[in-house]
C-alpha cells in the first residue's frame, strides 16, 4: 500500500486500480462514489462538532468567560452530547406549514455545502473532484445554500422567519457578487480556473505575497462577502437573535434544526478553505522563491497541516468578527455591498489585469 | 471631488475603527487573566483543580445580617427596637431587658435580638434605620440547611454586654 503523507496521488491511485481489478467497471465505481460520500460525511461531522466546540470556546474567551469546561477535559465532550440531545428531540410538526418544503429545506442546505466541500483540494491528490472549471464550480453551487433558506422560511409560515429569509436572500444575492468577482481576481492571477492549478502556481509564494496590493484587497473583500453569505458575524440578519427569535429556523427542532446549523458552521469551513486555498496556498508549504535550503525545511511539514492550519486561522479571523463587531441594520448590509465593496472589487480586478499585462507581480 | 475624498477616507476612517473593536476583544482573548467566571463548587475552597483563588464577595455584598461584636465580646445594640420596627416582613424580634443600673436608674437592654433569615429579603433597612450601628451585613452566602429551625438566628452572642458609651 503505497501511502505517503506529502502526496496522496499514488494511495488513491492505489485503491481505483484494486477497487478496479477486483470487481465490474460498474460496481468499482458505485464503490468508489460510496467511500468518497462516506468520508466526506465523516469529515462533514467530525469538522462540524469540533467547529461548534471552537466557536463556543473561542467565543466564550473573547467575552472573559470560559465557556464549556463540565463534559470531559476542556468540556471538549460537550458537542457530542449536544449532538445526542439533538437527535433525541422530538421533531415539532407545524400544523400550518408546508409539509413538504418544511422537510426538504433543511437537506436543501445541507447539500448545498456538501457539494461544495467536494471541490476542496485538501492535500496532493487529496481531492474529491478536480474540474476544470473549478471555481466556477464552487461559485455556483455556494449560492445553492440559500434557496433551503428561503424555503424554510417560506414555508414555516412563520413571519419571522419569512422575514429573515428574505434578509438572507436580499444579503446572499448581493454578496455573492463580491465574492464572485473576489474569486475572478484571483483567476486572472493564476490564469486558470482549476482549483489543483491555482495551487500548483502558488509554490514559488502565495497569491496573497505574490499579487501584492490588488491580492490583499481581494482578501478582505473576500472575507468580509464570504462572512456575509455564511450569514454570520456581523451579518447574522437572517437570525438576528434579538429580532426575529431565530429566523428561518425558528420553527424547526432536533435534527432538522441541526442540520441547520451543522450546514452554517460547515459553510464557513469551506469558505474559508476557499480563502485558504486561493489567497494563501492551500495545502502549499510556505515557499519563498530563490531560498530553496528555507523551501525545503518547509516541505517536510506536511500539506495536511498547512492545509488545516491556515484554515483554522481563517475560521479564528471570523470567529474573531463575529464576536467584536455589531450587527449591521438592512440599509448599512446593502450599502456596504454596493456603495463600497462592488465598486473597490471592479477597480481591484482591472488593477489585477493591468499589473498581470504588466507582469508587476511576482 | 470633497464627496470623493469623504469616501475614501470614510473607507479608512471604517476601518481603523474596526480594528480598535479587535484589538479590544484580541486582547481578552490572548489574556486568559481577564476571564470573571467563577467556578463555584470549586473555588470555595480556594485550592480547587481549576481555580487558585477562593471565591470571596465583595464588601457590599448583603450575605446575612450579623451584629458587629468586638474583640471584648460587646456589641452596640441597646434595644431600642427600630431595627425591628423598620423590617418590611417582620423578620427581626427584640426581646428587651429591664435592668437597674447602679444609680438606681432603669435601663433597657437586649435579652435576645431574634433574626429570621428565612423571611429577609435582604433590603438592608435594619442596617440603615439602626442609630448606633449595632447591625451589619456579612459576606457569608451558603444558607442551605435541612431544618427550617436553623434559619432563626439569635444575633448577640453568648454572654455578651453591651459596649460601654452606646448605651
Amino acid at each position: 500500500m503505497p501511502f505517503n503523507i506529502y502526496d496522496f496521488t499514488s494511495f488513491t491511485q492505489w485503491i481505483d486500480k484494486s477497487l478496479y481489478e477486483n470487481c465490474a467497471p460498474f460496481w468499482a465505481m458505485i464503490w468508489e462514489l460510496s467511500i468518497i460520500g462516506l468520508v466526506v460525511l465523516t469529515f462533514y461531522a467530525l469538522i462540524g462538532l469540533f467547529l461548534v466546540y471552537a466557536e463556543r470556546k473561542i467565543c466564550a474567551f473573547f467575552q472573559c468567560r470560559i465557556g464549556p469546561n463540565r463534559v470531559g477535559p476542556w468540556g471538549l465532550i460537550q458537542t457530542i452530547a449536544d449532538l445526542i440531545k439533538l437527535l433525541l428531540k422530538e421533531l415539532v410538526n407545524i400544523r400550518n406549514a408546508d409539509k413538504f418544503l418544511f422537510n426538504i429545506a433543511p437537506f436543501i442546505v445541507i447539500i448545498a455545502s456538501f457539494l461544495a466541500i467536494a471541490a476542496i483540494p485538501f492535500a496532493k491528490g487529496l481531492h474529491a473532484i478536480d474540474f476544470n472549471i473549478g471555481i466556477f464550480y464552487v461559485i455556483a453551487v455556494s449560492s445553492l445554500g440559500v434557496i433551503g433558506i428561503l424555503l424554510a422560511g417560506w414555508s414555516s409560515n412563520n413571519k419571522y422567519s419569512l422575514i429573515g429569509a428574505m434578509r438572507s436572500g436580499a444579503q446572499i444575492v448581493s454578496y455573492e457578487l463580491s465574492v464572485g468577482l473576489s474569486m475572478i481576481t484571483i483567476c486572472i492571477l493564476a490564469g486558470s480556473m482549476q482549483l489543483s492549478t491555482i495551487v500548483e502556481n502558488q509554490a514559488n509564494g502565495w497569491f496573497i505575497f505574490t499579487g501584492h496590493i490588488s491580492a490583499i484587497l481581494a482578501f478582505i473583500i473576500y472575507l468580509i462577502a464570504a462572512t456575509a453569505e455564511t450569514n454570520r458575524g456581523p451579518f447574522d440578519l437572517a437570525e438576528a437573535e434579538s429580532e426575529l427569535t431565530a429566523g428561518f429556523h425558528t420553527e424547526y427542532s432536533g435534527i432538522k434544526f441541526a442540520f441547520f446549523f451543522l450546514a452554517e458552521f460547515m459553510n464557513m469551513f469551506i469558505v474559508a478553505s476557499f480563502a485558504s486555498t486561493m489567497f494563501l496556498g492551500g495545502w502549499m508549504p510556505f515557499h519563498i522563491a530563490g531560498a530553496d535550503g528555507f523551501n525545503v525545511v518547509m516541505d517536510y511539514i506536511p500539506p495536511l497541516i498547512w492545509y488545516f492550519g491556515k484554515t483554522f486561522f481563517i475560521i479564528f479571523l471570523m470567529m474573531w468578527f463575529k464576536w467584536t463587531f455589531p450587527r449591521l441594520r438592512i440599509d448599512q448590509l446593502l450599502t456596504l455591498e454596493w456603495k463600497y465593496l462592488l465598486p473597490i472589487n471592479l477597480v481591484n480586478i482591472l488593477l489585477m489585469a493591468f499589473l498581470v499585462l504588466m507582469g508587476w507581480h511576482f | 471631488m470633497k464627496s470623493l475624498y469623504n469616501y475614501i477616507t470614510g473607507i479608512f476612517k471604517g476601518a481603523w475603527s474596526l480594528l480598535v473593536g479587535m484589538k479590544v476583544t484580541g486582547s481578552y482573548f490572548f489574556r486568559p487573566s481577564t476571564i470573571v467566571t467563577q467556578q463555584y463548587p470549586e473555588n470555595r475552597k480556594g485550592r480547587g483543580k481549576r481555580t487558585k483563588k477562593k471565591l470571596e464577595m465583595f464588601d457590599r455584598f448583603k450575605g446575612e445580617l450579623i451584629m458587629t461584636h468586638n474583640e471584648q465580646n460587646q456589641h452596640k445594640c441597646n434595644g431600642c427596637g427600630i431595627c425591628e420596627m423598620n423590617c418590611p416582613n417582620g423578620s427581626i424580634e427584640v426581646i428587651p431587658v429591664s435592668i437597674t443600673a447602679e444609680d438606681g436608674k432603669k435601663k433597657r437592654l437586649i435579652d435576645k435580638h431574634i433574626y429570621h433569615l428565612g423571611m429577609c429579603t435582604f433590603c438592608g433597612l435594619c442596617v440603615k434605620a439602626c442609630p448606633s450601628k449595632a447591625l451589619a451585613f456579612s459576606q457569608e452566602f451558603e444558607h442551605a440547611v435541612f431544618d427550617r429551625t436553623k434559619l432563626t438566628r439569635i444575633l448577640n452572642h453568648e454572654g455578651s454586654s453591651i459596649m460601654k458609651g452606646t448605651e
